[in-house]
Formats: C-alpha cells, structure tokens, sequence
C-alpha cells in the first residue's frame, strides 16, 4: 500500500509532463465543439455586429473572406446563393474581411463596401479592424468557413473548412460541404464530415 | 538526493493538483485521440481496399495527364493532377527536394520566390533541388503562369497541380496543411518537413542545412 501511496506523485508527475507535451500538438484557434466568442466588428455600413444582434438565428455561416484573393472572389455568388438559402431558416451568412488593409489595400473597408455593392452581398461585410477576431477562431486564409450552432451554452463550432469540392466550376461539385452540415443542423442531426481542406489565400498580417 | 527528489514530485504533486482540471481535460483528450488513431487505422484499411478497387481507374486519370500545349511559343508546362504529382513528393534518392507550393496570384509566394531559385542555384552542386509547384488556374496558364516564368526566367523546375478535389489531396501532401499558401516542403528519403509560411533566403537556407550531411 505505502508503494503504492509512493507512486501517485509519480503517475501524476507523468501526467504533468504529459500535458506539456500534448499541449504542444494542439493547434491554435477553434475546435470542432468549442464555444465560439461573440465580438463586435464594422459592417460596412459603419454599424457594429455581434452574434448577439441576431435574436431568431439558429446558429451562423461564418465566412473569413476578401475581395483580393482570387479564391474567395471565385466562391463570392456561392456565398451569397447561401445566405440566400439559408438566412431565412435561421443561419445567415456573416462574412468577415481578416486581412491587414496596409498590406493589402484593396481590402480596405471602402473598397469593401463597393465589392458588397457590386454584387449585390445580402449578408453584413465586416472587418477585423485590429486583427482580433481571425486568430481566436484559427482562421488561415480565404475563404475559411466556421459553421456555428446556437445553443444554450454558446455557439457551439460544428464544422470548420471549405465551401465546397470545386473552387473551379460551381456545377461541377460533388459534394456541398456547407450546405451538407446546415442542412443536417437543421434536422437536428449530426454533422458528418465536420472538416474539410481547400486551397486559400492566407491571411495577410 | 532522496530528499531533493521528494520535494521536486512534491511541487510537482502541487502543480499537478492545481493542474488537476487540465490535466483531466488532456487525459480526456488523450483518450479521445487513441480513439482517433484506432478510427483513422480501420479508415485507412478500408482506403486501402477501396484504392485496389480503383487503382485501374485511378492510372487512366494519371495518364491522362497531357502536356498544356503553348501556341505562343516556348514553355511548355508540366500539368499534373495530384496522383500524378504525388511521385515529386516520394522520391528516395539521397537527394534533398524543396518543394514550394506557389501560384502568380499569390503576393507572399511571389515574394519569396527569388529566394527558392537562390536556393537552386546556390545548393544544386550539394544535392538540393527546388521544384516549384504552380496551383495557379488553368485558364490563365497562358495569360498569367506562362508569362510570370519567362519574364522572371524561373530557372528552377516548375510544374502544375490541377486537381479540384483539394479536400481528398491536401491532407496527403500534410495533414497539418490547413491549405493556405505559401507553404513548402522539404525531404530526403524519408526525413520530411512541412511549413506553411513565408521564407526569407536565411530561414530557407537554415532549414535546408538540417537535411545536409
């Protein structure tokens, strides 16, 4: 029994360490299953948004996107065909411009606001003035969508990746990867392939 | 000693304790990812299975991987889809590849570009070889890609991936490739690192150096 009393630190020590090393592995930003933070960013009207502003959504269809990366500009009428479809039943769009507009000064919120003008967006623009938000959800590139489901504990991350399998030819998708998990959200169902990976342009610091 | 010991697991004991709540989560998490290996292991058997089934279909998609013909003059790319391409990735000839996934729309890629061709040029008598990897669009090889290489006389190997179906192909190349470039990998037989960052020409140089004898 002593020895065993002896070992305890021991096996706790291993543990300690342990949480060092694995630490260590996990990435930053969000995880499938974390509660997302609310913030308050510039819409390009000059109205803040938050989360909180949205009473009846049912979760959200948030979309790190910009007007100067040639990926997003080619997703740009599929984020709206979203909206489009999916405000109305509870998860609107809520598209948010992370890059550092001294980098890239096409991203500027004037220039913003013209692109949303353009193309006729239904959904709020927002910057991340400051670069904030971005690294809390782990976004890398545009476009990077984060699918949030409201509950009473938070919004709750349940899929995190791409829009789709075809960034060329919107009629040559298979499959709708986005769609695919607010469509099973809505049935109170699972999302089935909760990540997905696509070619971005990264995130200009 | 013995003493020293005991206080040193008796901090730790104090530490740990405080530590307790995290400490549950990691061991939750840690249980959760041998889970995880167990799934992806019976994933990866099945993948397997379904790769026999398709190897035929799979060569023909290879195969039908054809040389971009250029009417305007003298470059001529090298198109791959990912199965095509994986063979760049898996070569075991005591060489060292550098291999940087780039496209002409791509600011940083563009930027660090000069110091991968500095790298080529300055390495190639100790075994290294840049290849760059182009994701830039197929219908602007001829407007944009073929352009960029000869007005810039890209001197290292260029070749294209065009392959839609990033999802299935991006873990492969690395499953930490969230899919954003710049991003590069450099290899040796089987010693492989993967960066997804932009490179200045000493950072290059020093991860280069790791792979050197």
């Amino acid at each position: 029994m002593k020895k065993f009393v002896k070992l305890v630190p021991v096996a706790i020590l291993l543990l300690f360490i342990s949480a060092f090393t694995l630490n260590k592995t996990t990435h930053n930003g969000y995880e499938i299953g974390d509660v997302a933070e609310d913030f308050s960013l510039k819409n390009i009207d000059g109205n803040m948004v938050s989360l909180a502003d949205y009473k009846d959504a049912k979760g959200f269809i948030v979309t790190f996107t910009c007007n100067t990366c040639p990926f997003a500009v080619m997703y740009e009428d599929r984020v709206q065909a979203l909206n489009e479809k999916y405000a109305a039943k509870g998860y609107p769009v809520i598209a948010i411009m992370p890059n550092n507009t001294d980098v890239k000064p096409g991203d500027a919120l004037p220039e913003m606001k013209k692109r949303a003008e353009e193309k006729g967006f239904t959904f709020p623009y927002l910057i991340d003035e400051g670069q904030k938000v971005y690294p809390k959800f782990g976004a890398t590139k545009t476009p990077h969508i984060y699918i949030l489901e409201k509950t009473n504990k938070g919004n709750i991350v349940k899929y995190i990746g791409a829009i789709d399998d075809n960034h060329k030819d919107a009629s040559a998708v298979k499959v709708k990867f986005v769609e695919n998990a607010v469509d099973a959200l809505l049935k109170g169902e699972e999302v089935q392939q909760k990540e997905t990976k696509a070619i971005g342009c990264s995130i200009k610091v | 000693m013995k003493i020293v010991i005991h206080k040193t697991l008796k901090h730790f004991l104090h530490k740990s304790l405080l530590n307790y709540r995290k400490c549950k989560e990691v061991l939750i998490n840690f249980m959760l990812m041998k889970l995880n290996v167990l799934i992806v292991a019976i994933l990866l058997m099945v993948g397997c299975k379904e790769k026999n089934k398709t190897a035929k279909v799979d060569n023909q998609t290879t195969e039908k991987v054809a040389k971009n013909e250029d009417v305007s003059g003298d470059i001529e790319l090298e198109i791959y889809d990912y199965l095509g391409f994986e063979d760049f990735l898996n070569k075991k000839d005591d060489k060292t590849y550098v291999i940087n996934f780039w496209a002409t729309w791509c600011a940083p890629c563009v930027k660090e570009l000069p110091f991968f061709e500095k790298l080529n040029a300055d390495y190639k008598n100790k075994n290294v070889e840049v290849i760059l990897v182009s994701l830039d669009f197929p219908h602007l090889y001829d407007k944009k890609l073929k352009p960029f290489i000869k007005e810039n006389k890209l001197a290292s190997k260029v070749i294209v991936l065009d392959d839609a179906d990033m999802n299935t192909w991006i873990p492969k190349v690395d499953e930490n490739w969230s899919g954003s470039i710049p991003a590069t990998i450099i290899y040796k037989n089987d010693k492989k690192q993967f960066y997804e960052q932009s490179f200045n020409y000493e950072e290059l140089e020093k991860e280069v150096k790791q792979f050197l004898n």
